[in-house]
């Protein structure tokens, strides 16, 4: 099986800071890997570069396209790029007004990339908003206003709906739930642990949080100071952590 | 029976007639001459020369007159008749360095080679209003002549490459191959903007827009730790390297004012910290443009130098589309031509939507 | 007769070759918007520049020149503008649309059909659809390069989810030749289909903006709209009271203060035209 994204030798520096170094890994179909690590390890860094957001200065990312294999992101052209970007990927900012359009309706926001591809049926627009807001468990009636007046975890809903319209295969998530009261955190990590299953994406979550990890991913990176210092399937790691700084990180997880 | 509004050539006529009637105002009073305004309004007529982008104080004065003082209106009328000139052929880059200078102040060091230099200035006058002017013939004191002055002056080498000994100012190398710049009164603008572009952009921008832009970067929006290096205001040779001769000739002097700001820099991967540069230019005598524009440029290069651009004076879209007079005054005016087919559609749109 | 102080049409022969150069580019692609070194001239930015100097570049001794502004050929615009090609270039000019061989117009398409060989020279103020939207020169150029035009289809169901229709009534954006998205300039929705298809040259000038584009003739030029809900023009309930037209653009005038309307062609031509057949039958 050909990993749906392959990442090797990722190296990326702001001025004389190693940010990243050498970070290598697979991610395969359907798996969701959470990369965790503290603030300023470079896990955020991580995620921009393989998403495309950051140009890395080495390494390779190969991403497996749905119809022409496995093609390295760098030698696309920008408009191949944006054109993935808008499509066969998705992006779930941890501020949810930065990945949506905050002065249109929830409707336009969820139609957008529709529209980007062609659609121009406007009973068709809406019925694909109404039906994907219904799957993101928010109220259908409020279609046509605006993000505005939506609480942080309906935003975060909203962005989610947004993305996964055009059934991307493969979704990048910062930080999805942090800055949600713990509450609507739980019902959020639900809902994506339902959507990933059932959609079958593939997906790589930044978190701090280890429970997070817990209960969305199968696969765990953990980084320090830019390098992954252990991988490998999330119950192994949290359970049986082998690396000093992973068995740090795991001891001081507060139990409930 | 409605008879459609006809008459508009003549009634353009009219209007015509009554402006140049405003313009020369009551017939009893002298008329002014260029050179009154060339001599008793020359600051006035160096703003004109820089916005219109043309070296020639009589045409601005003549441009001054006919707009009956409405600069931004002369700015238009030299801009026009730029348009319709022939290039001869391009100068060597005027060196600031060796004017003769009338001016030269330095905030950052207290005494410098070549003296702090007051000159001609209304920075060291109290804004009193002087009543002795609204009488003619007011006796002005005779002054010891700026050149004269000069004669006592040594050295009077730019400020920064004192900074520059000790490497701590950055060096201000052309790029690689040196380009021609391009051409704004030629070219369109094209974003992102190279140095030299916005440069040009900045020099013949209004006032008033880089003023406010240059005053935001000192109030938060922006701040760049600005200190006034240098401003010098004098004469500089203009050369020019005919084809036939293949060496400089010296075809005339034009007067500028030059500012050299200094800003903080926290170094790169490539560079220790060092102080930047911000830098204005322009025709004449207008220190208050030239630091302005010195302000804004060194904003603007705040994606050069791997600084956030979070503020209006930092993007260069916002900041370089809206700083010429002329595109702003009108398009801001043409509000005042007929909209009304465009009107009638929206009120159209608004009825049935009542 | 021509002022010989000045070029003929005022312009340099250098700027114009600029300028023709850049409206080959434009008529090479329909609806692309090239940038030009629009120079300064005689009447301010945003009154007509872009417009002048297309003309001026196209303009020869044997043309005839008309000039409109939102339909007549004799608001201060037009008169302004058609007395400039009077006295820089001497040619004939005329306020009938069948004769004209060059048109300039501000905000109207003429009713009368244009025949091939006719030009029509649009003045545009802002020549980007996407300007409103995206204030961004460099980002609005990208989404032109890459066909990334969801931010104008997002301000269209926006419109129709609150008003239940369309709510752009001039200026209205068009796709051209299946490409480009392109801003016909402030004419009314109601003259965007007379572009589609039509027998004559389109040409457009932004002189602020620095930007010209065209339409070659017989192209294919679609307004924006969704399948459901398809693109509509103006209606009037009343014909016009001069000559009777029921097909074109009416103005409303105001006649009394006490709420009197009358509706009369926008077009001084056309409805001329009519009363002269209507006097003469």
């Amino acid at each position: 099986m050909i990993p749906i994204l392959a990442v090797a030798g990722l190296r990326k520096s702001y001025g004389k800071r190693l940010v990243l170094a050498d970070v290598d890994f697979d991610l395969w179909p359907g798996d969701v890997l959470a990369v965790v690590g503290e603030s300023g390890s470079g896990k955020t860094t991580l995620l921009n570069c393989v998403s495309a957001r950051l140009r890395p200065e080495a390494g390779t990312i190969r991403f497996l396209t749905r119809h022409e294999g496995q093609k390295d992101l760098y030698a696309l052209s920008e408009a191949q790029r944006r054109l993935l970007a808008r499509t066969d990927w998705g992006f779930v900012h941890q501020n949810p007004s930065e990945g949506l359009r905050m002065n249109v309706s929830a409707g336009a926001n969820v139609g957008e990339r529709l529209m980007a591809l062609g659609e121009r049926h406007y009973g068709r627009l809406r019925g694909a908003a109404t039906d994907w807001l219904a799957r993101v468990e928010m109220d259908a009636a409020r279609i046509d206003e605006s993000p505005q007046t939506f609480s942080g975890g309906m935003r975060q809903r909203l962005q989610i709906a947004r993305n996964l319209v055009t059934r991307p295969r493969l979704v990048f998530m910062d930080e999805p739930t942090s800055g949600l009261d713990v509450s609507v955190q739980a019902r959020l990590l639900d809902l994506l642990r339902s959507l990933t299953r059932d959609l079958g994406l593939a997906a790589i979550v930044v978190t701090h949080d280890l429970a997070v990890a817990r209960l969305l991913a199968h696969r765990m990176l953990v980084m320090k100071d830019g390098r992954a210092v252990e991988q490998g399937l999330t119950d192994q790691v949290l359970d049986d952590p082998q690396h000093p700084y992973t068995q740090l990180l795991v001891s001081s997880v507060l139990q409930p | 029976m409605y008879v459609a509004v006809k008459g508009g050539e003549a009634a353009i006529d009219q209007s015509v007639r009554l402006v140049a009637e405003a313009r020369r105002g009551d017939a009893s009073v002298p008329e002014l001459t260029l050179q009154q305004i060339k001599q008793q309004l020359r600051l006035s007529v160096d703003r004109v020369m820089t916005e219109g982008s043309i070296y020639d104080p009589d045409l601005a004065a003549l441009a001054i007159k006919q707009a009956a003082g409405d600069l931004v209106e002369a700015i238009f009328l030299l801009r026009a008749f730029r348009a319709t000139l022939p290039r001869l052929g391009y100068t060597l880059a005027v060196d600031t360095a060796s004017m003769q200078l009338q001016r030269r102040v330095s905030a950052i060091f207290k005494d410098l080679p070549g003296g702090q230099v007051l000159g001609p200035t209304y920075d060291y006058t109290q804004r009193l209003l002087d009543f002795s002017l609204a009488a003619q013939m007011g006796t002005v004191p005779i002054c010891e002549s700026a050149e004269a002055q000069m004669g006592t002056v040594p050295d009077a080498s730019p400020v920064l490459e004192l900074l520059d000994q000790e490497g701590l100012i950055e060096r201000q190398a052309p790029a690689a191959g040196d380009p021609a710049p391009g051409d704004l009164t030629r070219e369109p603008l094209r974003f992102p903007a190279e140095r030299a572009v916005r440069l040009q952009n900045l020099a013949r921008g209004d006032e008033g827009f880089l003023l406010a832009m240059g005053y935001s970067t000192q109030r938060g929006f922006a701040h760049g730790h600005p200190f006034a290096g240098e401003i010098r205001y004098g004469k500089v040779q203009v050369e020019l390297v005919p084809e036939e001769l293949g060496f400089p000739v010296a075809i005339g002097e034009i007067e500028l004012t030059e500012c050299q700001m200094v800003n903080q820099f926290a170094g790169s991967k490539t560079e220790p910290p060092q102080f930047t540069r911000g830098y204005g230019l322009v025709f004449g005598h207008c220190e208050r443009k030239a630091m302005a524009m010195a302000l804004v440029e060194r904003a603007l290069r705040a994606e050069e130098l791997g600084e956030g651009v979070e503020s209006p004076a930092q993007m260069q879209e916002f900041v370089l589309s809206h700083s010429d007079s002329l595109e702003a005054s009108g398009f801001v005016q043409h509000l005042k031509l007929p909209h009304y087919v465009d009107f009638q559609a929206e009120l159209e749109l608004v009825r049935k939507m009542r | 007769m021509r002022d010989p102080h000045y070029a003929f049409a005022y312009l340099d022969e250098r700027t114009k070759r600029m300028v023709r150069r850049a409206l080959l580019k434009a008529v090479a692609i329909p609806g692309y918007q090239v940038p030009f070194g629009s120079r300064e001239m005689p009447l301010p930015y945003g009154w007509g520049t872009g417009g002048i100097q297309v003309t001026a570049s196209i303009l020869g001794p044997k043309d005839v020149l008309k000039v409109i502004d939102q339909g007549a050929d004799d608001t201060v615009n037009a008169v302004n503008i058609r007395r400039f090609f009077e006295r820089t270039a001497g040619i004939a000019t005329t306020e009938r649309t069948r004769e004209a061989t060059i048109l300039q117009t501000r905000h109207r398409i003429p009713e009368t059909p244009l025949a091939e060989r006719q030009i029509i020279v649009y003045q545009v103020p802002v020549p980007e659809p996407l300007q409103r939207l995206e204030p961004r020169e460099a980002e609005t150029r990208r989404m032109h390069a890459l066909s990334d035009y969801g931010l104008m289809h997002v301000k269209l169901y926006e419109d129709i989810a609150r008003y239940g229709h369309v709510s752009t009534t001039y200026d209205y954006p068009v796709l051209v030749n299946g490409r480009y998205v392109m801003a016909p300039s402030p004419i009314p929705k109601f003259d965007n289909p007379k572009i589609h298809m039509n027998p004559a040259l389109q040409l457009f000038g932004a002189g602020r903006e620095k930007r010209i584009y065209a339409v070659p003739p017989y192209t294919k030029v679609e307004s924006l709209a969704f399948e459901d809900h398809p693109f509509e023009v103006q209606r009037w309930s009343r014909p016009c009271v001069l000559c009777g037209a029921v097909d074109s653009f009416l103005d409303e005038v105001v006649t009394d203060d006490r709420g009197g309307r009358m509706f009369v062609c926008s077009d001084t031509d056309y409805c001329g035209e009519r009363r002269g057949r209507k006097a003469a039958a």
